[in-house]
């Protein structure tokens, strides 16, 4: 047996790792073991790489698996769980980075050498470049956006910006045909890399805080189809597979992103929700009024319920409020109180968000429900508490047939018995609508900090043993 | 030509079998989901080894290989060691019934 072929069944052992490992990260009880088997067979495929006879410098190589080793076990170990989604979002970016980087080197290197270049390759070259770059700029401004840095993480909805992501669109398919008949002038190739560097940026810059779940997922997805098409570029099918693989995990988390906000992905890429509604929707409000409450009296009511629904939003992972919930519902656990937590698909800023902050807080995970098993739980429950959500409780989506979020699954939070709402204002989501579940009549709004509300009222009960 | 349709058969079987063998997977491992097959997709590394390991007489290839090797191995690394961190959160209720 030749060399080639002990590295080729190589990999067609790591790619059946890969495949188990992702079905095993299906299911709670298999997960950690799933992403074992992935990082075995990320491992084998390395080995099976570095013996191969082309690899023939090392210390270039040993430099960069050292240096990305550390700043990435850095990275994993130093993370705080409510910063999860930023750095899902800078992997993703490196991971389209370095696929970017693969294609521009392999086009710099065989353009060097005598004779043309065979079109299949400069295709699959122009369109990893172009992906790759894409992936990387868009994952970045994800980044800013999430970190509410330099970025405002407000939508834009700006016919000037669909313009020119059209014309940067169109430039890039220009140059790549020219460079695939290679006609053009040298400089076309960088001014491809800028024009999808630049096309990433705008793409994302001006989708709201609250479709993060969607664009990151949708850069998950690309991050993988990026290093799908360097395989194309050097002929790998290692690459090839664990690419297209991740690239469908991503399109599946896209589309769920969607289905839970009953919008189609080019309503989120292109339709910059809320920008021109926000005017009226805070019409709306006028004339009703909603009932504020206080931590003591909102210990009063939790204290004295039998089933209790607590519903997070992005608000809980901005206030860092996931332990102090979790004491909470532990206390009232221990009054005999049935606790729930009611998770919504698109809660936080990434697909699965809530569920793991609140798993960091120790909170077990068959206390979480997903909308569909907990929403005809509502009408029997005591309590509702909003914490940090907004939108995906808004009755609106359910019958204004005028209103942006219209059709949008919602949990039934309106129909507990009571609803403490904990929200430092009354100020409107993320879709710049006002929340009719502020003024029912269930109703109250506890208006504070979620972390400090929280803490008031678990003290407010202890006191009133 | 050939190697392309070769190339095309197995990106398309395995993206199938991608949705496949993912279809089914319950909210609450969203996340780890995407950050383990993020990691994934660190395999470029893969095409970075081959790039930044092609010649000892070092050009601008081999310089953008050894970059794409360094930010890869974050991604892998990085990836699956911090899925691994959120996968040993996860714990199912104990002590209910225990106590």
């Amino acid at each position: 047996m030749s060399q080639d072929q002990a590295i080729n069944l190589s990999y067609l052992l790591s790619a059946v790792f890969f495949i188990f490992g992702l079905k095993r990260l299906g299911s709670p009880a298999t997960a950690r073991s799933g992403n074992q088997l992935g990082s075995i067979g990320m491992l084998i495929a390395v080995v099976a790489t570095l013996v191969n006879q082309e690899v023939v410098e090392y210390q270039g190589i040993i430099a960069g698996i050292v240096l990305g080793g550390l700043v990435g076990i850095l990275l994993a170990k130093r993370i705080q769980m409510t910063a999860m989604p930023q750095l899902v979002a800078i992997f993703n970016g490196l991971g389209g980075g370095a696929s970017a980087l693969v294609a521009i080197a392999e086009y710099n290197r065989i353009r060097n050498l005598p004779g043309s270049i065979d079109p299949d390759v400069s295709i699959t070259i122009m369109l990893g470049t172009f992906i790759g770059a894409v992936t990387l700029s868009g994952s970045l401004i994800a980044f800013g956006k999430l970190q509410s840095f330099l970025v405002p993480s407000n939508a834009i909805n700006s016919i000037l910006i669909k313009a020119l992501n059209l014309l940067l669109f169109l430039s890039c398919i220009g140059a790549s045909t020219l460079l695939v008949l290679e006609t053009g002038t040298t400089y076309l190739f960088p001014a491809l890399i800028i024009c999808s560097l630049l096309l990433g940026i705008l793409l994302v810059i001006p989708i709201g805080g609250a479709d993060m779940p969607v664009v990151i997922a949708l850069l998950n997805s690309y991050s993988g189809l990026a290093a799908s098409a360097t395989g194309f570029v050097l002929g790998n099918n290692m690459l090839i597979i664990a690419g297209s693989l991740v690239g469908a995990s991503g399109l599946i988390l896209t589309n769920l992103m969607c289905k839970a906000m009953n919008r189609s992905i080019w309503n989120v890429i292109f339709g910059a929700f809320g920008a021109e509604t926000s005017s009226q929707g805070h019409a709306s409000s006028e004339g009703k009024h909603a009932q504020s409450t206080t931590s003591e009296e909102a210990a009063i009511v939790l204290a004295y319920a039998r089933s209790v629904i607590f519903v997070p939003g992005y608000g809980l992972a901005a206030a860092q409020a996931q332990r102090q919930t979790k004491e909470l519902a532990d206390l009232l656990q221990s009054k005999g109180v049935d606790v729930r937590y009611a998770i919504h698909p698109v809660a936080g800023r990434m697909p699965g968000h809530m569920n793991v902050l609140l798993a960091e807080a120790e909170v077990p995970y068959d206390q979480l429900y997903p909308m569909e098993d907990i929403n005809s739980e509502f009408d029997n429950t005591d309590v509702a508490v909003v914490v940090g959500a907004n939108d995906v409780t808004n009755p609106a989506a359910r019958d204004a047939t005028d209103s942006p979020i219209y059709g949008m699954p919602i949990l039934n939070v309106d129909k507990a018995r009571t609803i403490i709402f904990i929200k430092r204002s009354l100020s409107p989501g993320f879709a710049g609508i006002d929340n009719e579940l502020f003024y029912h009549p269930n109703t109250r709004m506890l208006f504070a900090d979620a972390r400090q509300a929280i803490a008031d009222v678990t003290g407010a009960i202890r006191e009133l043993e | 030509m050939e190697g392309l349709i070769i190339s095309l058969y197995i990106f398309v079987l395995a993206v199938l079998v991608g949705f496949e063998v993912i279809s089914k997977v319950p909210p609450i491992l969203h996340t780890p989901l995407m950050s383990g097959s993020n990691a994934v997709s660190g395999i470029a590394v893969i095409g970075a080894l081959l790039i930044a390991g092609k010649t000892d007489n070092p050009d601008i290839s081999t310089y953008l290989g050894i970059v794409a090797v360094a930010i890869a191995t974050v991604n892998v690394v990085g990836g699956f060691l911090v899925t691994d961190r959120m996968l040993q959160m996860f714990k199912k209720r104990t002590g209910d019934n225990n106590q």
